[in-house]
């Protein structure tokens, strides 16, 4: 069984697997099921200043988008922060830390861009026993509309700013969290890093309208006629969170910087992913608001297996895919391959020819007894049969070894890479030395 | 087990009406909302689908199952009735598993079809339980065409005529309109009227006449429908029955499957039905299946289907053999009946072992039978002027007969199976070439 103990800028957990700052995380009665369910740590939903506490509304709050069977995609919300007393809230996390002490538990904060509030909270979030403070410059609805959450995350001097008092006034570990909802998510994670946060975690939700009711002419979730935009999460931002991930484990400002990984977390392998490409934890909302606490069984088991199969150790692990995120000019133009459908596992549902025939490249060839096979005279490798084909490793994409020829182009494969930056249709190349 | 089902001879009663309400109840409960939505989704939506050209009547199976994923099967169900106008009937006695189930890839994938019967189904209701009838009469032509037999051959060429704007006069020998649909499919395929309901719907389009009771050979000559319209379709199905030709035939026991099932169909109240304690079904198709499971349903003690070739060459298709052997009908396979016993009325069967090649092993035994059905085959009642080939009246291109202005299609034409759904294919063809005639002159 691989070791799968998480020390994250000094915060510890037994597992890399945290529940992110949600409704699971909102009270007492759900941390102590989570954590008795074997999460590694929580996020504590997000606490406001101190006062009365904000309001949510009384109606529907989620929206959906579903897959085949009602298998949940996406999940939209206009949730605000926590909706509870600061003063419970604190006491609750005080007795969490003191029962479980081994977990982590880290406390997001949400107060307004000023320095005062911030240095009034910190000692009371620092008197729980908390492990560390998540910074909550993401959530893209509500709170924005006052000042806070992804208004001040999208303004990098804000949160350089705001992650300076916090270094300042606490002795917790700092980690920003960033919202999605920003051209180059570059620029605030190296603001965090100017600031002198130790970490940041990202995504927070994406804007979105997850449906329109065709009735009431009214987006979803839909309050007495109207609806306002919320926070999309859940497996359709995975590849968007991934994307962000890695550019900043490989912007060379903030290069090494923690990352911890959200958005879209739902098995084990997602959280690999992650993982692979810079994250030293990973935060899970989405996927436990469906499945509920069990799921971690899953991640914990399915991790430590690939681990062991793999023979690495979680260090190994981090950053290992980053080297291999690189811009699409380095891409190497003489690797070739071509689509190979296998008759065995193929069932003949002519997925492939539709997608090909009508869509890409005429390279699939069906015969009258719907036989399909590929043609590589014609075949660019693109790969949409592939992600249309309904059985698993049914096509492959063969490489052409080099010293064949490719029918498609006429051109013999090369053994040694060329890029665009070589290529002679490139005006900007510079010749290859 | 009752104890009327241990009494001698034919008898009715031997069920209690519970017992029979549930025994003849739907074989395939109707799909819930929630149950369509889950099987339609498993639908991979294939390219020129396999199911598609497994179906006579190409209806657009993956499209209409989009479209119920896209929460609409209304119009899923104009999907189907635009190939099928008794899609609705189809849905329920298509013999899914050799037609678009088979061909589904889904089946050669995880052995487990998309459920397209049940899902063509669910979408057909949806549109006709709110009543709603999605076609229209083109402009009035002035033609009229006589349409014999009111079956899904007559009914559905009878439609598609009237929605080109000529008028149809439906001729049927028998009091209701529905050909076997009424009369002859199973009652745990179409339960609730369903036959009478459906045809009434088709109706609406109007411009049809039905007048039932009115049968060639007794009243009406093809000369003279001839004469008096500017078309003739013959949907006359098999009127005939095959008999066994031995001695012992006419004994009081031994009846024909088809006017078994046709006076079980028409019963109502199958308490009333009489059934013989020992059952014997001479056959292997569908009929014989139908028979032989609607005896057990009545309550008959023992029934035994009695085929003179191997499973393998049987007619009726694995899911009906195993709907029958579930029912708790025995299968005997290479047998064909030696000689009926019984003095005043039909007590044994004497049955015979067959090789391949039909000749007797020699060996036979006998099973009891207070009743025996015939179920070898319908045959043509020929129609006079008419060629015919293999038994049935001789057709080309869409239906058109040896005489001019005459077309035929369904059970009686040849070519093609006897199913509902190949004899709604070949009248909806059959109307569309008599339009095209009709519209050119050219009669
Ligand atoms: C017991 C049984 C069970 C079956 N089960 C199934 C099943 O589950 N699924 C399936 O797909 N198929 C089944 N079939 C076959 C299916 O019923 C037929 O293929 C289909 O009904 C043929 O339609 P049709 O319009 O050609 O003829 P029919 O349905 O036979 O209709 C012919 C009509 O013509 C009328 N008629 C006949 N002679 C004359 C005349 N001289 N003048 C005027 N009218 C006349 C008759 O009264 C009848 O109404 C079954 C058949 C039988 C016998
Ligand atoms: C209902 C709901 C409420 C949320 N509230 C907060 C919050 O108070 N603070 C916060 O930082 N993130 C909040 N989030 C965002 C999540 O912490 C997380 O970043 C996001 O859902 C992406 O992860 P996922 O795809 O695993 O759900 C909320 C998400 C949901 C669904
Ligand atoms: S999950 Fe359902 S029952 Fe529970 S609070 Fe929400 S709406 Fe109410
Ligand atoms: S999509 Fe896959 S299964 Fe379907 S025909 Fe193409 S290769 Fe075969
Ligand atoms: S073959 Fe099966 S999966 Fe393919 S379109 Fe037809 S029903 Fe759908």
């Amino acid at each position: 069984m691989a070791d799968l103990t998480t020390n994250f800028v000094g915060i510890k957990s037994p597992n890399p697997f945290w529940l992110a700052s949600a409704p699971p995380t909102d009270k007492e009665y759900n941390v102590r099921r989570a954590f008795d369910a074997g999460w590694g740590g929580v996020v504590w939903k997000t606490l406001g200043a101190e006062g009365p506490p904000v309001v949510n509304v009384n109606g529907p709050r989620y929206g959906a988008i579903y897959g085949a069977d009602r298998r949940l995609l996406g999940l939209n919300n206009i949730e605000l922060i926590t909706d509870r007393p600061l003063e419970v809230n604190l006491r609750e996390m005080k007795v969490v830390k003191r029962d479980y002490p081994d977990r982590a538990l880290i406390a997001s904060i949400m107060v307004p861009c000023e320095e005062e509030a911030w240095r009034a909270i910190l000692p009371r979030v620092e008197d729980t026993g908390a492990d560390g403070i998540e910074l909550n410059f993401g959530c893209p609805h509500g709170m924005s509309e006052r000042g806070m959450g992804s208004a001040v995350g999208q303004v990098p001097e804000y949160i350089e700013m705001v992650a300076r008092w916090c270094k300042q006034y606490t002795r917790m570990p700092v980690i920003v969290k960033l919202t999605p909802n920003i051209t180059d998510i570059r620029k605030p994670a190296q603001a965090a890093r100017r600031g002198g946060a130790d970490a940041v975690s990202l995504i927070n939700t994406i804007n979105s309208i997850t449906n329109v009711d065709l009735d009431l002419f009214a987006p979803e979730p839909t309050i007495d006629g109207k609806g306002s935009h919320g926070g999309y999460c859940g497996p359709a931002v995975k590849p968007i969170a991934l994307s962000m991930v890695s550019e900043i484990a490989r912007d060379p400002e903030t290069r090494g910087l923690p990352i911890s990984g959200i958005g879209g977390v739902t098995t084990w392998r997602d959280a690999a992913e992650f993982m692979a490409l810079g994250a030293g934890s990973v935060q899970v909302c989405t996927a436990a608001m469906t499945y509920g606490f069990g799921i971690i069984k899953e991640m914990t088991a399915g991790l430590s297996r690939y681990l062991d199969e793999k023979g690495m150790t979680m260090d190994d692990l981090v950053g290992r895919a980053v080297p291999n995120v690189t811009d699409w000019k380095h891409l190497n133009l003489n690797y070739v391959t071509k689509a190979r459908i296998d008759q065995d596992l193929c069932i003949s549902c002519g997925r492939c020819f539709a997608a090909c025939e009508d869509t890409s490249h005429q390279a699939i060839g069906m015969s009258e007894d719907r036989t399909f096979t590929v043609i590589d005279e014609e075949c660019v490798a693109c790969n949409l049969c592939v992600d249309v084909c309904p059985v698993e490793g049914c096509i492959d994409m063969v490489e052409l070894e080099p010293g064949t020829t490719d029918p498609r182009t006429g051109k013999v494969v090369e053994a040694k890479p060329a890029d665009w930056t070589t290529h002679p249709n490139n005006p900007a190349a510079v010749a290859a030395e | 087990m009752t104890d009327a089902m241990r009494l001698d001879g034919i008898r009715a009663g031997r069920l209690g009406p519970e017992d029979l309400a549930r025994n003849f109840g739907d074989l395939h409960p109707a799909l819930d909302r929630h149950e369509a939505t889950v099987a339609a989704d498993r639908c991979y939506f294939c390219h020129d689908a396999p199911c598609i050209t497994a179906c006579p009547t190409d209806i657009d199976i993956p499209l209409f199952i989009r479209q119920i994923q896209a929460g609409q099967p209304e119009s899923a169900a104009k999907t189907i009735f635009d190939q099928n106008i008794l899609g609705g009937m189809c849905a329920r006695v298509c013999p899914t598993e050799t037609l678009c189930e088979e061909a589904c890839v889904r089946e050669k994938a995880e052995g487990k079809p998309v459920q397209i019967g049940s899902l063509q189904r669910y979408a057909t209701d949806s549109m006709m339980a709110a009543g709603e009838h999605p076609y229209s009469r083109a402009a009035p032509t002035g033609k009229h065409v006589a349409v014999v037999g009111a079956g899904p051959a007559g009914l559905a060429c009878a439609h598609r005529l009237a929605m080109q704007g000529h008028d149809v006069t439906i001729y049927d020998a028998r009091p209701k309109p529905g050909g076997l649909n009424e009369y002859g499919i199973a009652q745990y395929k179409t339960p609730g009227g369903f036959a009478q309901a459906e045809v009434d719907w088709l109706l609406k389009i109007g411009g049809i006449t039905v007048e039932t009771g009115r049968a060639i050979g007794d009243g009406l000559t093809l000369e003279g429908l001839r004469a008096d319209h500017d078309a003739v379709f013959l949907g006359i199905g098999l009127g005939g029955v095959g008999k066994l030709g031995m001695e012992g035939e006419s004994l009081a026991g031994t009846d024909n499957a088809v006017d078994f099932i046709a006076a079980l169909r028409q019963h109502a109240d199958l308490t009333q039905l009489p059934i013989g304690r020992h059952v014997v079904v001479i056959g292997g198709g569908m009929t014989a299946v139908d028979a032989a499971v609607q005896s057990k349903l009545l309550g008959a003690e023992s029934v035994t289907i009695a085929y003179r070739r191997d499973r393998e060459k049987m007619p009726a298709s694995r899911f009906e053999q195993d709907l029958a052997a579930s029912h708790g009908v025995r299968l005997l396979f290479s047998v064909v009946p030696h000689a009926l016993h019984g003095g005043d009325r039909l007590r044994e069967v004497e049955l015979a072992y067959v090789g391949p090649d039909m000749s007797p092993t020699g060996e036979t035994f006998r099973l009891p039978a207070d009743q025996l059905f015939r179920a070898i085959g319908q045959k043509l009642v020929a129609v006079e002027g008419l060629e015919v080939e293999h038994g049935k009246i001789s057709v080309t291109g869409s239906g058109r007969t040896s005489l001019s202005g005459v077309w035929a299609g369904g059970d009686c034409a040849a070519g093609g199976e006897d199913l509902t759904v190949t004899a709604v294919a070949e009248g909806r063809d059959a109307a569309m070439d008599i339009h095209a005639s009709l519209t050119q002159g050219q009669i």
